[in-house]
């Protein structure tokens, strides 16, 4: 199990144990955390899965693909070297601790 | 409180159910499926599903504990025989479940091929729901022969599945193109291209005349004569609106359940979202088969429900996944009078920008991202780029649209 926090847009902290194989998204959307809505259910189609990765944390992450980056090009209220789609971070051991913030808006 | 019951256990219902409990609302909500699976994303169906590439309880929209510790009652597997406004009761057979709001999130059902041109042989499927998945995907194995009916979104993508699994596959689309009904020429001549290109055998203007076998189909009559031997039929002709229960009612129905802009039927405490729903968007009646629509036309309704008074006024968006493509929609096309082709900043990515006169309608991006957001966000500004700087690639996409409004979050 990992365990991630999500600090949701009211400034809440949710402590989740996931599972690897999981995505970071769909830990937020099993346990009701607000703020992400995965309106593709994953796909990388949307990006209504933004969130802010704490300081640190980064270059911890699996890297992006070519998909990703460009949609975090233009998706509004991306700051680079923190924003990530959560739908693309996949759960495993070596993400145990991370803290991701859950942005006012998505769009 | 008799709380607000929803016909319907798919992505609409689960969106609302969600929106209810998160704005407090604390009567009871039941939401009542005829599927015995609890709310699950269909687009996947068609997709990595299909492949065997996701489990099915990764379909799942919310474990089913959600559902408990939020209060929710599941009643799944049950078909609702009739609705009564006047009583404000939903009948389950003998059982009849009060409501102070009801809400119709009942859907589409796929057309099927007709049974007098062998439709209902054994081996002939449509795809919409887990079953229907559950019971094709054994018979996609390499070297079988498939015959997809119908180039739309959902024939093109079991198409590619298919064929990533090794199957034969034909296509036949009786309109002059695929994707007539959805996309402009530009889109349907370069997705024609990508799936020749993978092995599909593509035709077009051809129409399925029936299909032959005895208990199981084994072979195809095309419209120009053409006799095909296969082993296995998708049909991808389409959805009609779930709307049988709600037209028996004495609610108003038109393509589907007609609602005005805050979600609300002909009926006094009924109200309709998602597939099934008809809309007043910009001068006409809308009806969209999306997940988009679904969740936030749900989420409209839930909010009203709990008196927001809010008209529902979506962008709406669309996505589908082929081979290694990844197809993202801004807008809706139909009207348009002339398309602008911009190629992306990857190999391969490329976009179709629809106009009508000055005005930007909608975006088709092929593994384009930036051209999609870019897209969206100017038509949700209800802002038009000049064609001619889309079809100029050195033109930056990011100067084309206005800086946003910096948000000024601390975190």
């Amino acid at each position: 199990m990992a365990k991630i926090t999500y600090i949701d847009p009211q400034g809440a902290r949710h402590e989740i144990d996931l599972r690897p194989g999981m995505t970071v998204m769909e830990g937020a959307r099993d346990n009701d955390v607000p703020g992400i809505v995965a309106e593709c259910g994953g796909a990388c189609a949307c990006s209504t899965c933004h969130v802010y990765v704490a300081e640190g944390w980064a270059d911890r992450l699996p890297p992006m693909d070519p998909m990703e980056e460009d949609m975090l090009d233009f998706a509004p209220g991306v700051e680079p070297g923190r924003s990530r789609l959560s739908c693309q971070l996949t759960v495993s051991e070596a993400l145990d601790g991370l803290v991701v913030e859950v942005p006012q808006e998505q769009a | 409180m008799s709380g607000v019951i929803v016909i319907g256990a798919g992505q609409a219902a689960s969106a609302l159910a969600a929106k209810l409990r998160a704005g407090g609302y604390e009567a009871p909500v039941t939401l009542i499926g005829e599927e015995r699976d609890p709310p699950y994303q269909r687009p996947p169906l068609s997709k990595a599903y299909l492949l065997g590439e996701m489990p099915r309880d990764r379909l799942y929209l919310r474990p089913e504990s959600f559902y408990a510790e939020a209060g929710i009652t599941l009643r799944l597997g049950a078909p609702v025989t009739r609705i009564d406004p006047q009583a404000r009761r939903v009948h389950l057979g003998e059982e009849a479940l009060p409501f102070d709001h009801l809400v119709l999130a009942t859907g589409a059902r796929p057309r099927r091929l007709p049974a007098a041109i062998g439709g209902d042989l054994a081996g002939v499927f449509t795809l919409r729901g887990i079953a229907d998945i559950e019971a094709l995907a054994p018979l996609m194995r390499p070297g079988a022969r498939l015959l997809v009916v119908g180039g739309g979104y959902i024939g093109l993508e079991a198409a590619a599945v298919a064929r990533k699994l090794g199957l034969e596959v034909t296509l036949v689309e009786q309109s002059a193109r695929i994707l007539q009904r959805v996309a402009a020429r530009e889109t349907s001549d370069w997705f024609r291209a990508l799936h020749q290109s993978h092995g599909v055998e593509i035709r077009e203007g051809v129409g399925l005349a029936r299909l032959t076998g005895e208990t199981r189909v084994e072979g195809a009559e095309l419209s120009d004569g053409t006799r095909l031997r296969i082993d296995l039929v998708i049909a991808g002709i389409g959805v009609s609106p779930e709307s049988g229960l709600a037209d028996a009612a004495g609610i108003a129905c038109g393509n589907g359940i007609a609602v005005d802009a805050q979600g609300r039927t002909s009926a006094p405490g009924i109200w309709a979202a998602g597939d099934c729903a008809a809309f007043p968007w910009r001068g006409r009646q809308l009806r969209l088969e999306s997940v988009q629509n679904a969740i936030e036309q749900a989420e409209c309704v839930a909010a009203n429900i709990m008196g927001a008074g809010r008209a529902y006024d979506p962008h709406p968006w669309f996505w589908s996944d082929q081979y290694d493509v990844k197809l993202q929609i801004a807008g809706l096309g139909q009207g348009h009078d002339h398309v602008v082709t911009r190629p992306g900043k990857r190999a391969g990515s490329v976009s179709h920008w629809y106009f009508a006169g000055p005005r930007l309608l909608a975006v088709d991006a092929m593994n384009d991202p930036r051209a999609y957001m870019a897209g969206k966000r100017m038509l949700e500004q209800g802002r038009s780029p000049e064609a001619t700087e889309i079809a100029d690639p050195t033109q930056d996409l990011a100067a084309l649209m206005r800086a946003p409004a910096r948000q000024t979050e601390e975190s």
